[in-house]
């Protein structure tokens, strides 16, 4: 899957209550979560994100509580990857788990700017800065993550598992 | 190049031949557990997953100890929602009301082997690592694919070694090195890394203080904690659980570590650690004096037979101070009747203190001993965060069962050696 977006970016230690502020918790429903995505850090970046952005962030995107509806909002606000020099270790899981697509590049973090044009390839997690014509290059994802994104999380992965090896039992 | 015991475990449990830490590998597990807590919406989730039977209902344990009795309305609904679960599903490894804590019960029915791979829906599964098993915790969703599957993903964590060498002290215990421990590296200095603890002073420590230490490396943001099995773990496993098939792993001494911390640890005193933080750690002398209105003994940190004798050492022929409500909650039904055996209970008993029911409840906040406005215990569990045993000025110090059981006696934070 070839990825391409605009970027926003952001700092160090980017917290879950910045991607998401916990009076919103109790809403479960993906849009109404979009409607929030950032607000915390911005009060009115949800107007300006657009179907595609990509986000970058700096180390330990994602810290604080383990709240999935963070990435939840991220990706029904329209994110199509997020591109860090690390994640929190829950935010990842649960990112991975929603199906949003993760990676982890410290030069691509040094290397792109706000507002430039990104490319990343998902099978082999090659990034490009189309802006500045430049590459950098984040560790692959294993099969069965890449999976995981496609079928869109770890709910919908099951389940096609599931059908697929039952198909095969039959 | 070598492998750690915690490299060596993932690896025998995944396809892929070599790994390193930052690696993304799917393993297969061989035990799950989870609880009344997050059970209720992994059994949602599990449901909404299409599945229709658990991977193996001989490796999965549910057990029913947080809000248990339950507390009130919405317990009894989400342990009616885990009954009908076992039921329809055919978990047989199930524990209602009474049974004792998740881990506790997990290692005592042998659900926990060396070398095993075990995935729980309860951020203290770490605790396994005291029997050289890999086990950690993971939320609800993850544990309903692992419940089809009886797969997972995980990052393999980088490899920290903490080695304690010298004389350990009378009245030091494994719940003062891990909290001295945390002191040192922070709340955050084990972050998704594995804890591996070893050295002279580890060997020498008992199986129970293994997995008190391993339970609390999740306090320092470990994946998990892991000590090596040696002579009494597998002494432990055949004498105890009646197990003897099961996989050794032990470090290389070429494996890599991301660091080494080595700690002397001779002149420790008993460690108490302030709030609101695990990581605030003390010597007990620094903090003696300190008036209290709770103490409670138990929980998965310290809640073993080993733990109760210690308090009873010390509660023995004693009184608790009429200020102070001691509560003593076993970590489990076996726990409790060999403590009734023992004579322990009825020690605790004449000292006038509580005992309670096997299970989670005060440990938490949340019932049996919740903490009003301002006030301040003296507890063997492991966390100490605002608000967790009740209201949010409450204050929580943690520490060992013997100076619990001191300040218990005393009405203030007190030295063991201050009773005996
Ligand atoms: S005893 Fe406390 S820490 Fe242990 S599982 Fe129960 S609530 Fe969690």
């Amino acid at each position: 899957m070839i990825i391409q977006g605009r970027v926003f970016k952001f700092g160090d230690d980017l917290d879950t209550d910045a991607i998401l502020p916990g009076q919103y918790l109790s809403i479960s429903n993906p849009e109404e979560l979009a409607k929030h995505c950032m607000e915390g850090y911005q009060q009115d970046f949800p107007q300006k994100i657009k179907q595609g952005d990509i986000f970058v962030g700096g180390s330990n995107f994602g810290c604080g509580s383990s709240r999935e509806h963070a990435p939840i909002a991220i990706k029904a606000a329209g994110v199509s990857c997020v591109i860090a020099k690390s994640f929190a270790r829950i935010f990842y899981r649960n990112g991975i788990n929603i199906g949003l697509p993760l990676f982890e590049c410290a030069e691509a973090y040094e290397g792109i700017d706000e507002g430039d044009t990104v490319q990343i390839d998902t099978n082999n997690g090659l990034i490009k800065n189309l802006t500045k014509a430049t590459q950098f290059q984040a560790m692959p994802l294993p099969d069965f993550i890449k999976d995981i994104i496609m079928s869109g999380g770890l709910v919908e992965y099951v389940k096609n598992k599931l059908k697929n090896s039952r198909r095969i039992s039959l | 190049m070598g492998y750690t015991i915690t490299e060596k475990i993932l690896l025998d449990h995944t396809q892929v031949k070599n790994i390193k830490p930052g690696d993304i590998i799917q393993v297969d597990v061989d035990f799950i557990m989870t609880n009344d807590i997050s059970g209720p919406v992994s059994v949602k989730q599990f449901e909404k997953m299409g599945a229709k039977k658990v991977f193996d209902i001989e490796r999965m344990a549910i057990i029913l100890d947080h809000f248990t009795p339950n507390k009130d309305l919405s317990a009894a609904e989400a342990c009616k929602t885990m009954r009908n679960f076992a039921e329809k599903y055919g978990i047989k490894n199930f524990y209602d009301a009474g049974s004792g804590i998740e881990h506790v019960i997990m290692h005592e029915k042998g659900y926990v082997k060396p070398g095993d791979l075990i995935i729980g829906g309860d951020s203290h599964t770490v605790t396994y690592g005291g029997l050289g098993a890999f086990s950690t915790g993971v939320g609800s969703t993850d544990l309903a694919g692992v419940m089809a599957l009886g797969k997972i993903w995980l990052k393999v964590p980088s490899q920290l070694r903490f080695v304690y060498k010298g004389k350990i002290p009378e009245w030091v215990g494994g719940k003062d090195l891990i909290i001295y421990t945390i002191g040192q590296i922070g709340t955050d200095g084990a972050r998704y890394k594995t804890m591996e603890f070893s050295g002279e002073v580890i060997k020498g420590l008992e199986i129970e203080d293994r997995l008190t230490m391993c339970n609390m490396a999740i306090e320092a943001g470990a994946k998990n904690g892991i000590i090596e099995p040696d002579d009494k773990t597998e002494c432990y496993m055949r004498e105890e659980i009646g197990i003897t098939e099961y996989r050794v792993y032990k470090s290389d001494d070429d494996a890599r570590y991301e660091a080494t911390f080595e700690f002397d640890v001779s002149n420790l005193e008993p460690q108490v650690a302030v709030p609101f933080s695990p990581g605030n750690a003390k010597g007990v002398s620094e903090v003696t004096g300190i008036p209290i209105d709770q103490v409670v003994i138990g929980s998965c940190t310290n809640g073993r037979l080993k733990d109760l004798r210690e308090a009873a050492k010390i509660l023995k022929n004693n009184k608790v101070h009429p200020k102070v409500r001691a509560i003593i909650f076993p970590g489990s039904k076996k726990i409790y009747k060999q403590a009734l055996k023992e004579g322990l209970i009825d020690i605790f008993i004449n000292s006038g203190a509580m005992i309670a029911i096997p299970g989670c409840g005060v440990c938490f906040g949340g019932h049996m001993g919740v903490l009003a406005e301002g006030e301040r215990a003296v507890s063997t569990t492991n966390r100490n965060f605002v608000g967790r045993m009740g209201h949010k000025s409450s204050e929580v110090f943690l520490s060992n069962p013997a100076v619990a059981a001191a300040s218990a006696i005393k009405g203030v934070i007190a030295h063991p050696e201050e009773v005996v």
